[in-house]
C-alpha cells in the first residue's frame, strides 16, 4: 500500500477546491470556460480515486488510506479518513457521476451555470467526505453539509414546484440526522469522550439504550435511503430537481442512508439490530411490494423512476438485515448498481425532457422511430432495472434475494416478486413511451442524441455491462470488510453481567 | 486584592477617557468633518481590543479597586469580542446612519458609552458593580433607540424599552438587596463564602433574591416569559442600534449571569438551575414558533434571538450536576461559545439588512431580500452562510456552538444524575431547531429562488464591504477550523473559575 499522497483528501478537497474557483470566478457570460473547469475538475477528482482501486488491498478488513490529524482538540475529534471494502466503491462511484452530471449539464443549464456547477462540485467533495470519513463528528457534518447545495440546486434549476420540493427535501432530512446528532453526543460519552467511529465499535450499550441509538440512527438513515413510509420527499424531490439534480440524488445521496447503516446501525448497535430487524424487513418488504405497484400506476416517468427507487433501496435495506454475507454484499452491490442504472434512467429522461419539455409518459409514443440510438440505450437501462441477467441489476437483486432465501423462504419470496414488479414498470412505460405508433407531431420532430448525450449514456451502458457480465472486481474488495462487518454484528454489545 | 491596580482597568479607563475626548471633539467639527469622530471612535475600539488582548495574554486573575472588580481571561475574551462587535456595527451603521440624520456625535459617544457599561458589567466581582455597569450600558441604550425622535415606531420602542428595562433592573436591584440581607455582603466571592460556610441570615430570603435575579438576568436575555419587549424594540430602534442590542449587551449579560449565579451563587445551584430550565424550555418554544410567522426580518431576528438565547441556557444549566462542579467550566464555555458566535452571526445578518437600506427604504422585510442572488451573488452567499449558521447547519460556526450546548447537556446527565431527563431536553432542542431551520431557509428562498422585485444596485463604502465579506466569511472558516474559537473559550473559562 503506498500512502505517497494523501489521496482520500484530494478526492474532497478537489472538487470542492475547483468548485469554490468557479464559484468566486465564474460568469455566465463566459459560460463555455466555467464548463471546462468544472470538468476539469471533475476529471481530476476521478482521477484522484483511481489510486484507491489500484492501490486498494482486498485482503485487508480495515481502513486503507488512512488519514489522521488531531481537529478540534476540546471534542477529541480528529480530521480522520479511510476507506475499507464497503467504501471504496462508493468515492469511486461518486467522482464518476459527477463527471457524468458535468457533461449531462453542458448545453443544458444556461442560467447561473457557474453556480450550478460550483454546487455540484462541492456537492461531490462533500459526498466523498461522507464515505470516506472514519470520524463520528466528521461524518456527521459532511452529512449534513451535503443539504445546503442540494437544496440549492433543487430550489434554483428545479420545476415549477421546486420550493415546496427543496423545504420539504431538507426539512425531512435534517429531521432525521439531528436526532442522530443526539446519538451521536451520546456515544461519545459512552466511549469516554471519543468521536471515533473503530471506537464506539467496542462499547458495550446496554440493550434499551442501544434501542433508542438504534432509532436515532434509523431516523437520520431511513430518510435518506429512504425508505416506506418516510420516503414521500423523493418523488416530490426527483420530479422538480433538474436531470443533474436527480441523478446525483438517486446515484449517490440515498447511498449516504444506504451507508451509514453499514457504519452505525449494524456495527454499533448489534444487538438492537437483531431486535429491530423484523421491523426493517417488513417495512423493506413494503417497499419492495407496495411501492413497486406504486410506481405501476405513475404517469409522470420522473416519479415511476423515483418509486422504483425506492423499491431497489428497500432491496438493499433487506440485504443489510438479514444478517449474512451475500445478503450484505448483494445489498452493496445493489446500491453501486442502482447508481448507475437510475443514473441512467433519469439522464434518459432529461434527454427527452430537454427536447419535449414534458415528462409525462402519455405525451409520448413511437420515439424509437426518429430516435434509434438513444432507444437502444434505453432499452439497455430499462432491462438493468428489472435485473436482467448480464446486466449490473441482476447480480445485487440474485444475491439478496439468495440471502433471503437462505435467512426465511417466505421472505426470499416476497423479495423476488421484484422480479416480476419491477419488469411491469419498467418494461410498461418504455413500451408506451418508445414503441407503437409516433403519438403526436411533436415525437415526430425529435432528433436523435448527439455525440455529448451518446457519450454518457455509452460510459454508463459499459459501466451496467461490466458490472452485469464481470462483477468479480466489486464483490471482491469488498469481501473482507463484510466478513469483518457481519463479525461486528454477529457479536452481543450488552455489558456483561458482573 | 485590596489594591487599586489601575492596570487590571486599562481597557475601561482608556474607553472612558477617548469617550470623553470624543465628545468634546465632536462639538468642534461640523457635519461635513463627522467622519473625523468616527475614525477616532475606531481608533479607540481597535485600541481597547488590543488592550484586553494584551490582558489576556498575561493570562491571570487579577482584582482591582479593593476587589469590586475582577480582570480574568473570561472578562478580557468577552470584551475584546464587544469592543471588535461594537467596532464593527459602526462600520456596518455608516450609510444608513448617515442617510437617517443620526450620523451626529450623539451617536457615537453613546455607542462607546454602551460599550463602557457592557465592559463593566463583565469584569464586575460586586453586585452593585454589576449594577452600575448595566445601567450605564441601559439608559445610553434606550437614549440610542430614540435617538430618531420624529420616527414613531422608534419612539414607541424606546419608551417599551426604557419601562420594560426600568422594571428589569428594579428585579436585579431588589434581588440583590435580598442577597445582601440575606448574606451580610455585596462582594461575590464573600457572599459564596458566606453561603457554603452557612453564615446566611435567612435561606428564604436568599431564595427568593436569587428569584428576581434570574428574572432579572431573564428579562435582559429575552428568555421567555420575559421577552416581551424584545420583538418590539429589535423592530422599533433603528438597525445599527438593533444590532448593538443584539451583539455586546448579550456578551455582558452572560457575563453577569456567570458572575452572579456561578461565582456568587453556586450553592444554591439547585435552585437557579431548573428556574433555567424552565426558560430555556419556554424560550424555546416561543421564540421559535412564533419566529414562522413573522415577515418582518428583524421581527423574526428578534424571536429567533429568543430560541438562541434558550439554547445558550440549555449549556448554562448543565454546569452543575448534583453539586458536582466538575462539567462547570465545560458547560460555561460551551454557552460562551454560543453567546460569541450568535453576537458575530447576527452583526452580520444585520449587516446585511443595513446594506440593502437606503434613503427612504429600510429592507427590514424579509420580501425586501427577493432575488438578493440576482442582483448581488457575493452578499447572498453570505447571507446564506449567516443564515445557515443560525440555524446550525455545517459546515458554519452555529453548528459547533449548538454541538457543544448539546455536548454540555448530554454531559450533565451522563455523570449520573437524571440522565434521561437530560437526553429528552436535547432531543426537544434539536426538534425545535428543526422547526428553527423553516424560518432560516425561508430567508435563503427569498434570495435564491425568487426573482429579486427591487433592481437598484446595492452601494456602500468600501470599508463596508470588507467588513461585511469577513464577517460573513468567518463564519465558514470558523466553522471548518471552530478548534481554536472552542480552545479559547475553554482554556478561559478553566482559568476563570481555577483563579
Amino acid at each position: 500500500m503506498q500512502n505517497t499522497l494523501p489521496w482520500l483528501s484530494l478526492a474532497i478537497w478537489l472538487p470542492i477546491g475547483f468548485g469554490v474557483l468557479i464559484l468566486g470566478a465564474g460568469r455566465d457570460r463566459n459560460a463555455n470556460v466555467v464548463r471546462t473547469v468544472a470538468l476539469v475538475g471533475s476529471l481530476l477528482g476521478l482521477l484522484v480515486t483511481l489510486p484507491l482501486y489500484t492501490g486498494f488491498d482486498a485482503a485487508q478488513a480495515g481502513l486503507q488510506f488512512v488519514e489522521k490529524e488531531m481537529w478540534i482538540e476540546r471534542l477529541n475529534a480528529h480530521y480522520h479518513l479511510g476507506i475499507d471494502g464497503l467504501s471504496v466503491w462508493f468515492v469511486i462511484l461518486t467522482a464518476f457521476i459527477t463527471v457524468i452530471v458535468v457533461i449531462a449539464g453542458w448545453e443544458v443549464i444556461e442560467s447561473r451555470v457557474a453556480q450550478y456547477y460550483a454546487a455540484f462540485l462541492i456537492l461531490s467533495g462533500l459526498m466523498i467526505g461522507v464515505f470516506t470519513a472514519a470520524d463520528g463528528l466528521l461524518f456527521y457534518i459532511f452529512f449534513e453539509a451535503t443539504l445546503i447545495p442540494m437544496y440549492i440546486i433543487i430550489g434554483v434549476w428545479g420545476g415549477a414546484n421546486r420550493v415546496y420540493a427543496a423545504f420539504k427535501f431538507f426539512l425531512y432530512t435534517l429531521a432525521g440526522s439531528l436526532l442522530m446528532l443526539v446519538a451521536l453526543v451520546y456515544l461519545y460519552y459512552a466511549a469516554g469522550g471519543s468521536f471515533d467511529l473503530a471506537a464506539w465499535r467496542e462499547v458495550r450499550i446496554p440493550l434499551t439504550a442501544q434501542v433508542l441509538l438504534f432509532l436515532a440512527f434509523f431516523a437520520a438513515f431511513s430518510v435518506k435511503v429512504p425508505m416506506w413510509p418516510v420516503h414521500t420527499w423523493l418523488p416530490d424531490a426527483h420530479v422538480e430537481a433538474p436531470t443533474g439534480g436527480s441523478v446525483v440524488l438517486a446515484a449517490i445521496m440515498l447511498k449516504l442512508g444506504a451507508y451509514g447503516f453499514l457504519r452505525f446501525s449494524l456495527p454499533i448497535t448489534p444487538d438492537a439490530a437483531h431486535e429491530l430487524a423484523w421491523f426493517i424487513i417488513a417495512i423493506s418488504l413494503v417497499a419492495v411490494v407496495y411501492i413497486g405497484f406504486v410506481a405501476l400506476v405513475q404517469t409522470d416517468m420522473k416519479k415511476l423512476v423515483a418509486y422504483s427507487s425506492i423499491a431497489h433501496m428497500g432491496f438493499v435495506t433487506l440485504g443489510f438485515f438479514i444478517f449474512n454475507r451475500i445478503g450484505v454484499e448483494g445489498a452493496i452491490v445493489q446500491m453501486i448498481s442502482h447508481g448507475f442504472v437510475s443514473g441512467a434512467m433519469f439522464l434518459c429522461i432529461g434527454v427527452m425532457y430537454d427536447r419535449m419539455h414534458s415528462r409525462n409518459i402519455a405525451d409520448y409514443g413511437g420515439v424509437v422511430n426518429t430516435m434509434p440510438r438513444f432507444a437502444a440505450f434505453m432499452m439497455l437501462f430499462a432491462m438493468a432495472n428489472c435485473g436482467l441477467p448480464g446486466t449490473s441489476g441482476f447480480v445485487g437483486e440474485f444475491y439478496v434475494i439468495l440471502g433471503a432465501v437462505k435467512y426465511n423462504f417466505w421472505i426470499g419470496m416476497a423479495a423476488a416478486t421484484t422480479l416480476i414488479l419491477g419488469a411491469a414498470y419498467s418494461l410498461w412505460m418504455y413500451k408506451r413511451v418508445i414503441f407503437g405508433e409516433v403519438g403526436n407531431p411533436h415525437v415526430a420532430e425529435l432528433t436523435d442524441i448527439g455525440a455529448r448525450e451518446f457519450l454518457i449514456l455509452a460510459l454508463l451502458a459499459g459501466a451496467v455491462l461490466w458490472m452485469g457480465v464481470y462483477p468479480k472486481p466489486f464483490t471482491d474488495l469488498m469481501g473482507a470488510s463484510v466478513a469483518e462487518l457481519l463479525q461486528h454484528v454477529g457479536q452481543s454489545k450488552i455489558p456483561l453481567a458482573r | 486584592m485590596n489594591e487599586m491596580n489601575l492596570l487590571a482597568a486599562a481597557p475601561e479607563i482608556v474607553l472612558a477617557v477617548a469617550t470623553m475626548l470624543i465628545l468634546v471633539v465632536d462639538l468642534f467639527l461640523d457635519d461635513e468633518r463627522r467622519n473625523v469622530t468616527y475614525a477616532l471612535s475606531l481608533v479607540a475600539l481597535v485600541v481597547v481590543a488590543a488592550l484586553c488582548g494584551m490582558l489576556l495574554a498575561q493570562d491571570a486573575v487579577i482584582y482591582a479597586f479593593g476587589g469590586l472588580y475582577v480582570t480574568d481571561p473570561m472578562a478580557n475574551v468577552l470584551k475584546m469580542f464587544a469592543a471588535l462587535a461594537t467596532g464593527l456595527m459602526l462600520v456596518y451603521a455608516q450609510g444608513y446612519a448617515r442617510d437617517r440624520g443620526m450620523w451626529h456625535g450623539e451617536f457615537f459617544v453613546l455607542t462607546l458609552f454602551v460599550l463602557l457599561g457592557v465592559m463593566v458589567m463583565i469584569s464586575a466581582n460586586n453586585l452593585l458593580v454589576v449594577y452600575l455597569g448595566l445601567e450605564l450600558q441601559a439608559l445610553a441604550l434606550y437614549a440610542l433607540v430614540a435617538l430618531r425622535r420624529d420616527d414613531a415606531k422608534a419612539t414607541e420602542a424606546a419608551m417599551k424599552y426604557f419601562v420594560l428595562g426600568a422594571l428589569a433592573s428594579g428585579f436585579l436591584l431588589y434581588g440583590m438587596s435580598m442577597l445582601y440581607g440575606a448574606a451580610g455582603t455585596l462582594d461575590l466571592n464573600e457572599l459564596a463564602r458566606n453561603i457554603s460556610a452557612g453564615k446566611v441570615a435567612s435561606r428564604a430570603a436568599l431564595v427568593l433574591g436569587t428569584v428576581f435575579i434570574v428574572s432579572g438576568l431573564a428579562f435582559k436575555l429575552g428568555a421567555v416569559p420575559f421577552h416581551m419587549w424584545l420583538p418590539d424594540v429589535y423592530h422599533g430602534a433603528p438597525t445599527p442600534v438593533t444590532v448593538l442590542i443584539g451583539s455586546a449587551p448579550k456578551l455582558a449579560v452572560f457575563a453577569i449571569a456567570f458572575r452572579m449565579l456561578v461565582e456568587g451563587l453556586l450553592p444554591l445551584a439547585v435552585d437557579w438551575q431548573k428556574m433555567l430550565a424552565l426558560l430555556a424550555i419556554a424560550s424555546l418554544v416561543i421564540g421559535n414558533v412564533t419566529a414562522i410567522a413573522q415577515t418582518n426580518l428583524k421581527r423574526m431576528l428578534a424571536y429567533s434571538t429568543i430560541g438562541q438565547m434558550g439554547f445558550m441556557l440549555l449549556a448554562m444549566f448543565s454546569g452543575v450536576v448534583g453539586g458536582n462542579t466538575m462539567t462547570t467550566a465545560n458547560a460555561w464555555s460551551a454557552a460562551m461559545f454560543y453567546v460569541i458566535t450568535y453576537a458575530i452571526t447576527t452583526l452580520g445578518t444585520f449587516g446585511i439588512v443595513m446594506l440593502l437600506a437606503r434613503q427612504g427604504f429600510e429592507a427590514e422585510e424579509i420580501a425586501d431580500l427577493k432575488g438578493l442572488n440576482r442582483r448581488s451573488p457575493w452578499y447572498a452567499f453570505v447571507m446564506l452562510l449567516l443564515m445557515f449558521s443560525l440555524a446550525g447547519i455545517p459546515p458554519t460556526v452555529g453548528f459547533y456552538a449548538k454541538l457543544v450546548v448539546l455536548q454540555a447537556l448530554l454531559g450533565s446527565g451522563m455523570g449520573g444524575l437524571g440522565g434521561s431527563t437530560a437526553i429528552w431536553l436535547a432531543v426537544i432542542a434539536v426538534l425545535l431547531s428543526l422547526v428553527a431551520a423553516f424560518y432560516y431557509l425561508r430567508v435563503v428562498k427569498v434570495m435564491y429562488f425568487d426573482e429579486p422585485a427591487d433592481t437598484s444596485p446595492i452601494v456602500a463604502a468600501p470599508e463596508m464591504r470588507v467588513a461585511l465579506s469577513v464577517n460573513g466569511i468567518s463564519v465558514l472558516v470558523l466553522g471548518i477550523v471552530p478548534q481554536y474559537l472552542l480552545a479559547l473559550c475553554a482554556q478561559a473559562m478553566v482559568r476563570t473559575l481555577g483563579g
